[in-house]
C-alpha cells in the first residue's frame, strides 16, 4: 500500500444533510484522491467542548470533496450534524490503515451493521475485478444503499424493525462460504460473530474496529485492541485487521 | 530570546512535549516539524516491556480526559535499539521518562540509558495507573528520597523527578527529592479520579481509578508550581492542563522553567507552536528580552 501522509487542516462544508433519522452526510472541499478506503479523520467544528476530536470513517473521497456518513450519537456528532454549508471543519487524516483494495480480488461479501456501512462507499468504488454482495443491517430504514446499490452484484438487507428486508439480523441471512474476501464494519459483537463463522469456514476476512481515541495518530495508546499479535494500536495498526486476529476470545 | 537552561542542557524555547500524550516523537513528525520544540519527554519507560492496561483506556470529562494506559512501552532496550535513533533526530532534546514498579528496575533502566546520549532523565515516580508503577515512590517522602538517591548514584545525566499531585504533601516530596540530589522537578502528573459507567454501573476503568488531565486540573497544577518553586532552588518544569500561550506564561511566572504541553496535544497537534510563537509575541509586546525576567515575577 501506497504512504498516504496525513495532515491537519481546515476545510469548508459543502453539504450536511440527513439521510435518514439521526444519520447525516456531510462533504467537505478539498482533493482527497489519494485517500484510501477504510482510513478516517480525527473531525472537530469546535472550541475546546467536547475535548476530543471524533474520529469519523471515509465514506467517499475523491480530487473534488471528501464524504462522512456519521450518526448523532454524542455531543461531538450533534455538533456536527449542525454544520451548514461554507461552515469549516479541522480535519487531522488521512489516519489508518484502511483495506488493502488492491489486493482483495474475486467475489467478495460485504457485511455491515448500522452506521458501519460508512467505509464501505469508497471500498466498493476501489473494488474493481471484484463480484461483491452486499449485506446491511438497520435499525429501521437503510441509507446509502442506492449509492452503494450501483457497484455490488447483490444487495441483501435486513432491519430489527422489519421495515426493510429480513427482519432481524444481518448475520441471520449471512453465509461465508464460497467468497473468497469478508469484509465487516458493525457492532462489535455482530463482528465477533462474522469473524468466528468466517474463520470456521476458512475465509479470510477484515474487520473494520471502532475505538474511542485521543490523538488518532499513535502516540496516546488509548485505542489499543487485543489481537493475536499482542495490543495494537487501532488508529495505527488499524482500524483494519484481519478477522482471524481480533475479536477472539482466546 | 526564548531559549533556557534546564539543568545544564540548553532548550531552543521552554515548551517541551509531555510524557504519554507524544509517543516518541515520530508519530506528530508528519503534522509539523517537531524539531522546532524545546524538547521532547518519552513515553514512559520501564525495564522490562509492558503491556499496558486492560478494558477502557480513555473517558473523556469535561475540561479534559480521564487515562488508563498502564506505562505501554516497549521496553528500555527496545526503545534504545528501535525507537531512539529516529527520535535524536528529529532535532530536539530529549528527556527519557524513566517508570519502575521497584527501585532495582529504575537503577537497572538508568544504567543503560546512561550508555546513551540521552540529554535528560525524568524519572517518573508518579504514573497513577500501574500498581507499584512509580507513584507508590511519589506519594510520600520516604520512598521518593530512596529513589531519587539510588538514582542519582548510578546516573550520569541530569534528573527531573516528575511528582504526583497525589502526594500527601507535594512540596514536602518535593523538598525530599531535592535533598536526594535530584537535578530539578517537574509537576504534575494526572490526578487520581475516576468515572462510572450509569448503564452498568460499574466504574469505567477495569482499575477503577485513573488520571485526569486537562485545562481542568490547571488552577491546581499551577498552585502546585507556584509552592514548589517557594520551596526548591532547582529548574522545575510546570504542567497541568496548558492549552495555551497564556497558561504556559502563568506557570512560568510562578516560577517554571519549562513547561510541558500534554492533553492539548490532541485538540490541535501543533498547539506547541502556537504556545511558542504565543510566548514570544507577548515577550515582544512586554518588551521582555529573557524569560528569567518573569520567572516566578507572581511570588509576592
Amino acid at each position: 500500500m501506497s504512504s498516504n501522509k496525513g495532515k491537519y487542516f481546515k476545510e469548508k462544508v459543502i453539504e450536511n444533510i440527513e439521510l435518514s433519522e439521526g444519520i447525516y452526510r456531510m462533504t467537505v472541499d478539498g482533493d482527497y484522491s489519494t485517500d484510501r478506503a477504510g482510513q478516517f479523520y480525527m473531525l472537530r467544528s469546535w472550541g475546546i467542548e467536547p475535548f476530543l476530536s471524533r474520529p469519523i470513517s471515509i465514506h467517499d473521497a475523491n480530487s473534488e470533496g471528501i464524504t462522512f456518513l456519521y450518526e448523532t450519537v454524542g455531543e461531538g456528532t450533534r455538533l456536527f450534524s449542525e454544520l451548514k454549508r461554507g461552515d469549516f471543519i479541522e480535519l487531522l487524516g488521512p489516519l489508518g490503515n484502511g483495506f488493502d483494495t488492491d489486493n482483495i480480488k474475486g467475489k467478495v461479501a460485504i457485511v455491515t451493521g448500522g452506521i458501519g456501512i460508512a467505509p464501505m462507499g469508497l471500498v466498493v468504488k476501489n473494488l474493481t475485478d471484484c463480484e461483491i454482495d452486499f449485506y446491511a443491517g438497520f435499525r429501521d430504514r437503510d441509507y446509502s444503499i442506492d449509492y452503494i446499490g450501483n457497484h455490488v452484484k447483490n444487495v441483501h438487507l435486513s432491519s430489527d424493525s422489519g421495515q426493510v428486508g429480513h427482519r432481524g439480523f444481518i448475520i441471520d441471512i449471512f453465509d461465508p462460504t464460497g467468497y473468497d474476501y469478508v469484509l465487516c464494519c458493525g457492532p462489535t459483537p455482530m463482528m465477533k460473530k462474522v469473524a468466528q463463522i468466517c474463520n470456521e469456514k476458512g475465509v479470510k476476512s477484515f474487520l473494520s474496529l471502532e475505538s474511542h481515541m485521543a490523538c488518532g495518530v499513535g502516540a496516546c495508546l488509548g485505542c489499543t485492541c487485543e489481537t493475536t499479535k499482542g495490543k495494537q494500536r487501532v488508529c495505527k495498526e488499524g482500524p483494519v485487521f484481519p478477522g482471524e486476529e481480533v475479536l477472539t476470545d482466546a | 530570546m526564548l531559549s533556557v537552561d534546564l539543568c545544564g542542557v540548553k532548550l531552543k524555547n521552554p515548551v517541551i512535549t509531555a510524557s504519554g500524550t507524544f509517543g516518541f516523537g515520530s508519530e506528530y513528525n508528519d503534522y509539523y516539524d517537531v524539531g522546532k520544540l524545546g524538547g521532547i519527554s518519552s513515553k514512559g519507560l520501564t525495564i522490562n516491556p509492558k503491556e499496558g492496561n486492560d478494558g477502557i483506556r480513555l473517558h473523556e470529562v469535561t475540561g479534559g480526559l480521564i487515562n488508563s494506559i498502564g506505562l505501554q512501552n516497549p521496553g528500555i532496550r527496545e526503545f534504545i535499539a528501535s525507537e531512539y535513533p529516529a527520535m535524536k533526530k528529529l532535532g530536539t532534546v530529549t528527556l527519557a521518562n524513566l517508570g519502575g514498579a521497584t527501585i532495582e528496575d529504575y537503577v537497572e533502566g538508568m544504567k543503560l540509558l546512561n550508555e546513551t546520549d540521552i540529554e535528560i532523565i525524568e524519572l517518573n515516580i508518579s504514573c497513577p495507573n500501574v500498581k507499584s508503577g512509580g507513584m507508590a515512590f511519589g506519594i510520600q517522602c520516604g520512598p521518593a528520597f530512596d529513589v531519587v538517591k539510588e538514582i542519582k548514584a548510578v546516573s550520569n545525566k541530569p534528573v527531573i523527578v516528575k511528582l504526583s499531585p497525589n502526594a500527601e504533601n507535594i512540596v514536602d516530596v518535593a523538598v525530599k527529592c531535592v535533598e536526594a540530589g535530584a537535578d530539578g522537578i517537574s509537576l504534575v502528573n494526572t490526578f487520581k479520579a475516576m468515572a462510572i459507567d450509569i448503564r452498568t454501573k460499574k466504574p469505567v476503568f477495569k482499575n477503577i481509578f485513573a488520571g485526569l488531565s486537562g485545562p481542568a486540573i490547571k488552577p491546581i497544577a499551577l498552585r502546585m508550581v507556584y509552592e514548589v518553586r517557594a520551596a526548591v532552588d532547582v529548574p522545575i518544569i510546570g504542567m497541568g492542563g496548558i492549552m495555551n500561550a497564556t497558561d504556559a506564561l502563568e506557570f512560568i511566572m510562578a516560577g517554571a522553567d519549562a513547561i510541558q504541553v500534554g492533553s492539548a496535544n490532541f485538540i490541535k497537534p501543533d498547539v506547541a507552536i502556537d504556545i511558542i510563537d504565543g510566548i514570544e509575541e507577548y515577550m515582544i509586546r512586554e518588551g521582555i528580552k529573557n524569560l528569567s525576567e518573569i520567572r516566578g515575577i507572581a511570588h509576592l
